[in-house]
């Protein structure tokens, strides 16, 4: 079981309190309807599935109720480092190590 | 037994030997020597026969000792098998074990079980009894059963796999029986955080635990074995610090056990390494023990957090792959030294060494020591340490250098062994040797399988002809044999230092340790293929799985036909995939399908070793979760008065709810019409209190639930409900409900039962992540709120007199309104709405009061005949009005307008969750689903929900479905059955008739119809 950093309680809790809910920086676009069908296709399903770093949302969802984002390795399955919801993806080479 | 009793007509040679053998049982034990309790007996019995054991000894060990081999079945071919090993890597000695009704329990390990008073085992994979077995019948048939057997003989023809293939398949499929009572047992589960968990008691563990201890570390030891102590129980000639083996072992116990910073765990097995220094320990409690504590849990499953983790597992023997390798009798030379120096067992009087390896030449002076007449020692090297020559000279044992064997003799217990001098590659004359035990060890294996659940690579090591810990992913040390290395000092020596590292890696200091050792049997050795034969190799029964009944030729024949990848091997052959996890097979399957490619080990890769390390129960794992506590029963506020009345209850979601309401004598139909009959003449009273329950509040409120549901909410004044529709981005219905303006500021929402949880998720995440600036917060009401629906033409009559604060007439409280008012004298918000198409009104109040409320209203409702309906009258009163069920009458993948109600959408709204998806090529295409109403050729009959449907019955198999059935119910109100389905074109179809084609092969017709099958104008909720 993994435990995960919480960026807004600032905790490192285990896996059971949180919800995974896919992948990071897939905005919403601000006009939907003046999508085509091929970008609303790529924002409805198109996802990166990278074997590696992948940014991803998860949820405290038994905890601070908060979504927040991370950088995990899909092969090793560890988180590199977790951050709040708005905040850009963090540059991979600087991406530290969250404390525990 | 006695030979007298016996008729001898019916008896081969080796039965006779081993009649003679168990005679000698007494002479197998040695009082002198092990570990086991001379001084208490302990009886048991294996397949039916009682057994005189000793207090220390598993059933293996028991078994030895009265001369018993012969302890199982091999999988496919039946082949009578003994027992190999003396531990959990153990592929034959399989037995069946039980203590009483639903305590039985298959494939145990006859090397782990300790005996006990009263102990009841049994072999496995026999029919009818163990030495006269008739599958036995599949060793003659070895040529059919080769690799690939399953894939190549069950292809063809077609026709055949229901009937002839697959009830084989299913015959010959498993080991042992399933147990079919329910488990009695109870299984515990506790969490443990500690800074250093070690895994292995041996010297490399007990060195680790005892550097680290001493520091004041939290310390976790733990053990598979009955007792501590790993190879030192083997292993008693070599004096550490001055002190015999055992001595020392026991003081080193004993320092151990007195702090207060260390838990030692023995039958405990780590089954598995996880995220992040979690590593799952299943500890036996109760398996050992004749009298079982009352309450006493049979198992407990550890979840241990450590800070750091040192695996100090050793390794494990190699099997010699050679003719005849699985006979009873055939056995690990390691094993042998186990059960003599722990268990003061001799596992034959005439043993022959078969090695590649020292370690096995200790084990025939051990047992020649011991008494024993050591045929040979037999080994495949030419270069043998000197020392140990002399030393076999000295004991009279005759050493055959640079030899293989070919093949054993005997059928349930070895009597010969044939072995040939290799010489340049060529293999000589044979020679054959009788024997009553072969002894063989081909080496040794690192035991890495926790450090693979980790994902940690493993690197071959030329030198040691080893795969050898490579990368680590997680803060874990290994130590002692795990590393390649031999011998108790060095063990000692690298488990201190795995301790250091590991208090280092914690920030802490250890002190220094090291250990004297004199009398240490060090030693090296070599591994190989398959042994070299004089005979034809294609019919030898060289056996690489023992579990799975896998030889050298399978592998070879695997790599002939195509396979290239030791994955495609291992699924090929099936070697490595028992229950044992090829912890004796794996690297022997390697060898030989390496040689086979002519690639060098590295280059065939090796496959992945997964949790659990041995097998475990589910009763462990299921821990508490069983029975009443597997999953939470949530019930409302009013759920004890349905109790007390009488209700039959079913789940929807996690809560129960009442389903009907039936008087003496009522069967669910005539209950649920009689609700139905009385709502709609009279008056219904329904618990609609597990209705989700969200509010929605702020100054963007009302924007948000704009952005959110598609229908318009800025025009809905405050004292309004509307039905609201919730769909997802992929513009696929997700929920639906009623939601009332109770203010500007404030929306009471309701959801599907089963849906409160998605939806309030689905609001956080589109407030959080896309509309942050949105002041709106959101609340999940669902149990503070009990709800009670009261319908039909007199619910107006029921509710007016209890109502305070609030107008009931229709024109100043009409359809589709909601009030914050006193029901009852109960604060209350009141809806007007109607699920049922009748008058309808559902009275929130708090959760405290909703049974009070209810028995309020039940006694009011006397002179209008109130009846209370359950979940199954709701549901026909809707169907009869055409209302869906999110979940039943859609499934993910229907639209607003294939539902019908597209009425619902606010089409002048810019935008709205889902809203441009409904614009999708694929949404708008022709011949979607759609949902339209069904009526049967014949009104009495009853569809059945999600029975298929098709245009033409008549069509061969398999036919086209064009859509299938989503509600069907008996219409009390109408008299006849209705029915709701989606179906391809459904619009494009009304008055067309379609087939329901039904389980007994026949069909039945249905008509389609628009949805509202009940008071189509609404006239009902009109009453003044
Ligand atoms: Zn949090």
């Amino acid at each position: 079981m993994l435990l995960i950093h919480c960026p807004y309680c600032v905790d490192t809790l285990p896996e059971l309190e949180f919800a995974y809910a896919g992948e990071a920086h897939i905005a919403r676009p601000a006009n939907p309807m003046s999508q085509s069908d091929e970008e609303w296709r790529d924002f409805l399903f198109i996802r990166s599935n990278p074997r590696g770093l992948h940014a991803e949302r998860w949820r405290h969802i038994h905890g601070c109720g908060r979504f927040f984002n991370a950088l995990r390795d899909t092969v090793s399955d560890k988180f590199s480092v977790t951050y709040k919801a708005g905040r850009p993806r963090p540059d991979l080479e600087k991406a530290v190590q969250v404390p525990k | 037994m006695s030979p007298l009793r016996v008729q001898a007509g019916g008896l081969g040679a080796d039965q006779i030997q081993q009649i003679q053998l168990g005679g000698k049982m007494s002479d197998l034990r040695i009082s002198s020597r092990g570990r086991v309790d001379h001084a208490r007996p302990v009886r048991f019995s294996f397949d039916g026969k009682s057994y005189e054991g000793r207090q220390g000894d598993t059933v293996a060990s028991a078994l030895l000792a009265n001369g018993v081999h012969l302890v199982g079945r091999s999988f496919k071919y039946h082949r009578p098998r003994g027992i190999v090993t003396a531990g959990s890597e153990e592929p034959n000695a399989l037995i069946g074990t039980s203590r009483g009704p639903g305590q039985f329990e298959p494939n145990t390990r006859a090397t782990m079980q300790e005996v006990y008073d009263g102990l009841t085992t049994e072999s496995q994979n026999k029919w009818p009894s163990l030495k006269f077995d008739v599958g036995a019948i599949n060793d003659r048939l070895y040529m059919l059963f080769s690799a690939g057997f399953y894939y190549k003989t069950f292809m063809w023809p077609k026709s055949f796999w229901d009937k002839v293939y697959e009830p084989f398949i299913r015959r010959a499929a498993g080991l042992g029986r399933s147990p079919t009572e329910l488990d009695p047992d109870h299984y515990a589960s506790r969490y443990l955080h500690c800074d250093v968990l070690i895994v292995g008691s041996g010297p490399a563990g007990l060195a680790a635990a005892l550097t680290s201890a001493r520091t004041g570390a939290s310390v976790v030891v733990v053990d598979e074995q009955s007792e501590m102590g790993g190879t030192l129980l083997s292993e008693p000639s070599p004096m550490i610090e001055d002190k015999s083996a055992w001595v020392w072992l026991a003081s080193a116990l004993d320092e151990l056990a007195g702090l207060p910073n260390v838990r030692l765990m023995n039958r405990t097995t780590a089954i598995g390494y996880y995220h992040q220094n979690m590593v799952g320990l299943c500890q036996k409690l109760t398996d050992h023990l004749s009298e079982v504590p009352a309450d006493a849990p049979r198992e407990r499953l550890w979840r241990v957090r450590a800070g750091q983790v040192i695996l100090a597992q050793g390794a494990i023997e190699r099997p010699m792959v050679f003719d005849g390798n699985d006979r009873p009798g055939v056995m690990m030379a390691g094993a042998a030294q186990t059960f003599l120096n722990r268990f003061g067992v001799k596992v034959g009087d005439r043993p022959v060494i078969l090695t590649s390896h020292d370690s096995a030449w200790h084990t025939a002076f051990d047992l020649a020591d011991a008494g024993c007449k050591v045929a040979a020692i037999v080994d495949t090297r030419t270069d043998i340490p000197p020392a140990l020559m002399q030393a076999a000279m000295s004991r009279q044992i005759e050493v055959l250098t640079g030899h293989t064997a070919t093949a054993t003799g005997g059928r349930s217990r070895v009597k010969s062994i044939r072995v040939n001098p290799v010489r340049g590659g060529t293999v000589g004359t044979a020679r054959t040797i009788s024997c009553d035990a072969v002894l063989m060890c081909g080496g040794w294996t690192p035991s890495l399988h926790l450090f693979s659940h980790t994902k940690g690579s493993l690197e071959w090591d030329a030198k040691a002809k080893a795969y050898l810990p490579g990368h680590k992913t997680e803060a874990v040390h290994i130590a002692g044999a795990g590393r390649g290395l031999w011998g108790i000092a060095a063990a000692l020596e690298d488990g201190a230092k795995a301790g250091a590292d590991a208090l280092r890696d914690l920030g802490r200091k250890a002190g220094p340790a090291t250990y004297a050792v004199t009398g240490d049997r060090t030693g090296t050795g070599i591994t190989q293929k398959e042994l070299p034969t004089d005979r034809n190799p294609s019919s030898a029964r060289a056996f690489v799985d023992f579990q799975n009944d896998v030889t050298a030729k399978d592998i070879r024949l695997a790599v002939r036909e195509g396979m290239r990848s030791i994955e495609h091997v291992k699924r090929y052959t099936t070697n490595g995939m028992a229950t044992d996890q090829g912890k004796l097979s794996n690297m022997n399957g390697l060898t030989i399908a390496s040689d086979a490619l002519g690639k060098d080990i590295p280059q065939v890769g090796l496959t992945t070793f997964r949790p659990p390390y041995t097998p475990t129960t589910f009763g462990a794992l299921a821990g508490y979760h069983k029975g009443s506590h597997f999953e939470v029963t949530r019930k409302t506020p009013i759920d004890s008065w349905a109790t007390e009345n009488g209700a039959a209850f079913e789940p929807v979601a996690l809560w129960r709810r009442a389903w009907y309401f039936p008087k003496s004598g009522e069967d669910m139909h005539k209950a649920v019409s009689r609700e139905c009959r009385a709502t709609r003449a009279s008056l219904g009273i329904f618990d609609a209190s597990t209705l989700g329950k969200i509010e929605v509040s702020g100054p963007d409120a009302v924007e948000f639930m704009n952005r959110m549901y598609t229908n318009p909410w800025a025009k809905l004044s405050p004292g309004k409900c509307r039905y609201g529709l919730l769909l997802g981005e992929d513009g696929f219905i997700r929920d639906d409900g009623v939601i009332g303006r109770i203010r500007d500021d404030l929306f009471h929402v309701t959801t599907t039962t089963g849906g409160a949880a998605r939806v309030l998720n689905m609001m956080e995440d589109y407030l959080q992540t896309e509309w942050p600036d949105l002041q709106v917060w959101l609340t999940s009401t669902t149990e503070e709120w009990a709800t009670i629906a009261i319908n039909g033409p007199n619910a107006r009559k029921l509710l007016a007199p209890l109502v305070e604060r609030q107008d009931m007439s229709d024109a100043a409280f009409p359809h589709m309104s909601v009030a914050e008012c006193t029901v009852a004298g109960f604060p209350s918000r009141l809806f007007r709405i109607s699920f049922t198409g009748e008058l309808g009104f559902e009275v929130n109040v708090p959760a405290r009061h909703g049974r009070a409320l209810w028995e309020k209203l039940m006694a009011a409702g006397k002179p209008y005949d109130i009846c209370p309906y359950g979940t199954e009258t709701m549901h026909v009163l809707r169907a009869e009005k055409g209302y869906i069920i999110i979940g039943q009458d859609t499934d993910g993948t229907v639209t607003p307008e294939d539902a019908g109600i597209g009425w619902a959408i606010g089409k002048s709204k810019p935008d709205f969750v889902g809203k441009r998806s409904l614009a999708r090529p694929d949404i708008v295409a022709k011949g979607r689903k759609q949902l339209v109403g069904l009526l049967t050729e014949n009104p009495k009959d009853v569809l059945v929900e999600g029975a298929q449907i098709v245009l033409d019955p008549k069509q061969a198999k398999p036919m086209k479905m064009i859509g299938h059935v989503t509600s069907a119910y008996w219409s009390e109100a109408l008299g006849r059955s209705i029915a709701m389905a989606v179906v391809e074109g459904g619009f494009d179809r009304m008055g067309d008739t379609l087939h329901i084609p039904t389980a007994d092969g026949g069909s039945q017709a249905a008509k389609v119809t628009g949805c509202v099958f009940y008071d189509p104008a609404g006239d009902r909720l009109k009453v003044e």
